[in-house]
């Protein structure tokens, strides 16, 4: 069976004055149907424009430099802009991070939901009214037919993110991509949210690429999850083996970061130093300069290496697969 | 429009002595003050307001000197001309500002957004009378093609003259159109860009793109709504402004608008004539203000007020 997103060594680059950003470097991984990975990584890390290049969303100057998409088997890196275009919003679908920005707030909430039933079916306007108050019921607003005809600045954050989220599911996607859709979101509806989507997903088959900066959110969500770091993945596996058993020194510092993992009271970890500056990548690994475990051999770039079955890293100095211990971190 | 009337009374009394000009020079002392009894002119200045206010509020504007018959009714009759020329200017200037400057804002890095942007400037800094001046030099001197003054046939359509109808009456507006229209033109290209470069950046767009719609819809809708809020203001404010002060290319073109009719007012000092006028536009401006805020919550959701959640 192909699986829904496949993606190979795919490179999206942006010319500056300066030079070349290499935003997405090399990156390659593949989402099945039903399942939900997720994309780690802080910001700037390129995870947020490896969900846009997907799409083939990236704003001009930017553009895709090597590698292959692959969704369902089609190459979408090559494909016309309106085949692209038809696949957007119909088969694959994305979720944005800011709820007060992603609604017209010119425009009311049927005109934006009913273009996009329109955008890819020929039906009436009464027929695709009726899917989108079936879809808004779907993800749980109250009086669905008088919600539609207000305008997105008469609901609170939840509810438009909720609206959103009801537009990308009109056409039943076969992909979703969610660039943190719930940041912006109150605890309480996060949680709901996510609930949600996971169900969606099991219920529908729909595979899902969460985007996030949040380790605790997509340590619930997720199957599998992919760290990225300037660029690169280093590391990705299943979501226990990472979360319980980070090889590499990025992931680990990531994980002690999260309030939670460590013992009341004490410190949290911090990474030292700031990521790198996009136009001037260090040779070799990229996280060597902050990292406690570089060597002379980290100025060649690592591998992203299989040491456990499915959990790869990116280090040349991973750690065991063994449990992560609170008073390591903190040393 | 109280304080407007004070200003414009005082600021004209001071200027000069219509007697001056009305009189003729040979005429007798006892002639003059015949005259400036007739007219009220030898009462003192808080009086002679007084009786203007009086019946200023029944609609009475008082009589032009020159003229003899009453302001109000000089002014409305040239005021079809005026309303006319700015709103064909307005129109004009929107329809082809709209387009370029959203053009020019989408793809400016393009060099026929450049040439756009460039033209813009000139269009804005070249001054209006000189800008008329070269439009009858090379239209109706060096070519011939259209008229340079004057208003041409007119037709009656609900008791007002129009010239719009006929094309002898388009001839004769396309150049003063063009002239007032042309500065108007550059500022909502200049504005039309400025905001489509912020629109076309927001996530709402890129949302729109993400659902699949085609660009003609994500431009056409999404963006140019979000457009038309600035703009409608500003074309609002340019519009008063164009009514008020069509003066100099109403001179140019020897148009018979209010603006030509203030000028000679004003070289003759005929002072019910000029402050009827200003009163006159003062209440054009506070009734366009008014129509663009209705169209400001037709266009803008946010702004209605009062609306139940």
């Amino acid at each position: 069976m192909t699986a829904t997103l496949q993606v190979e060594n795919l490179e999206t680059q942006f010319p500056t004055r300066d030079g070349i950003v290499r935003a997405v470097d090399g990156v390659s991984f593949s989402v099945d149907a039903g399942e939900i990975l997720g994309l780690v990584g802080e910001s700037g890390s390129g995870k947020s424009i490896t969900g846009f290049t997907i799409l083939g969303l990236i704003d001009p100057p930017g553009r895709i430099a090597n590698g292959s998409v692959k969704f369902k088997g089609e190459e979408l890196t090559t494909a016309s802009p309106e085949r692209l275009r038809s696949l957007r919003g119909a088969r694959i679908a994305m979720i944005f991070q800011d709820p007060m920005m992603t609604l017209n707030p010119v425009l009311r909430v049927d005109t934006q939901m009913i273009e996009t039933v329109q955008a890819h079916e020929k039906v009436s306007e009464k027929a695709a009214r009726a899917r989108c108050i079936e879809a808004l019921q779907a993800v749980g607003i109250a009086a669905p037919e008088e919600r539609l005809k207000s305008y997105p600045h008469q609901f609170s954050g939840g509810m438009r993110q909720r609206i959103a989220i009801a537009t990308a599911l009109l056409h039943k996607p076969d992909l979703i991509i969610a660039d943190e859709p719930t940041t912006a979101l109150d605890v309480t509806i996060q949680g709901q949210i996510l609930y949600e989507m996971r169900k969606l997903c099991r219920d529908t088959g729909t595979a899902l690429i969460w985007i996030t900066h949040d380790l605790s959110v997509v340590a619930g969500l997720a199957d599998r999850i992919m760290v990225m770091y300037a660029g690169k993945i280093v590391e990705t596996g299943a979501i226990d083996t990472v979360i319980e058993r980070p090889q590499h020194p990025y992931t680990r510092g990531l994980i002690g970061s999260v309030p939670g993992a460590m013992p009341r009271g004490k410190r949290l970890f911090q990474i030292p130093g700031m990521a790198p500056a996009p136009l001037n990548l260090p040779p070799g690994c990229r996280f060597k300069a902050r990292c406690s475990r570089a060597d002379a051999v980290c100025d060649t770039m690592p591998e992203l290496v299989e040491l456990d079955p499915g959990h790869r890293a990116r280090c040349h100095h991973p750690y065991d697969a063994m449990p992560l211990s609170p008073a390591e971190v903190a040393s | 429009m109280a304080v407007m009337s004070v200003l414009v009374f005082v600021g004209i009394y001071m200027i000069g002595d219509p007697l001056a000009i009305l009189v003729s020079p040979e005429a007798t002392e006892l002639d003059r003050e015949a005259i400036a009894r007739s007219l009220g002119l030898d009462r003192p200045m808080w009086e002679q307001y007084f009786t203007f206010v009086t019946s200023a509020l029944q609609g009475n504007f008082g009589k032009s000197f020159v003229f003899g018959q009453p302001a109000i009714n000089l002014i409305l009759e040239r005021m079809p001309a005026t309303l006319e020329l700015a709103l064909i200017a307005t129109v004009t200037s929107v329809v082809i500002g709209v387009p370029l400057g959203l053009y020019a804002g989408l793809k400016h890095e393009t060099v026929t957004a450049r040439a756009i942007m460039a033209g813009s400037v000139l269009g804005f800094s070249l001054p209006n009378f000189w800008v008329g001046l070269m439009l009858i030099m090379v239209f109706a001197v060096q070519l011939g093609w259209l008229p340079a003054s004057g208003r041409g046939p007119t037709m009656e359509v609900l008791g007002i003259q129009v010239s719009f109808l006929t094309l002898a009456g388009w001839k004769h507006l396309a150049l003063p159109a063009l002239t007032l229209g042309l500065s108007k033109c550059a500022l909502i290209i200049r504005l039309a860009r400025a905001t489509a470069r912020e629109v076309m950046l927001m996530d709402y767009v890129k949302f729109a793109r993400a659902k699949g719609l085609n660009e003609r819809r994500v431009i056409g809708v999404h963006i140019l709504k979000n457009i038309m809020v600035p703009i409608t203001t500003v074309t609002g404010l340019e519009l008063g402004s164009l009514i008020a002060f069509a003066v100099i290319t109403e001179t140019i073109f020897s148009w018979p608008g209010m603006g030509k009719l203030l000028i000679d007012s004003i070289v003759n000092l005929d002072r019910p004539v000029v402050v009827a006028y200003l009163i006159v536009v003062v209440f054009l401006l506070v009734t366009i203000s008014l129509i663009v805020d209705i169209l400001y919550s037709v266009l803008d959701p946010r702004v209605r007020l009062g609306e139940a959640k």
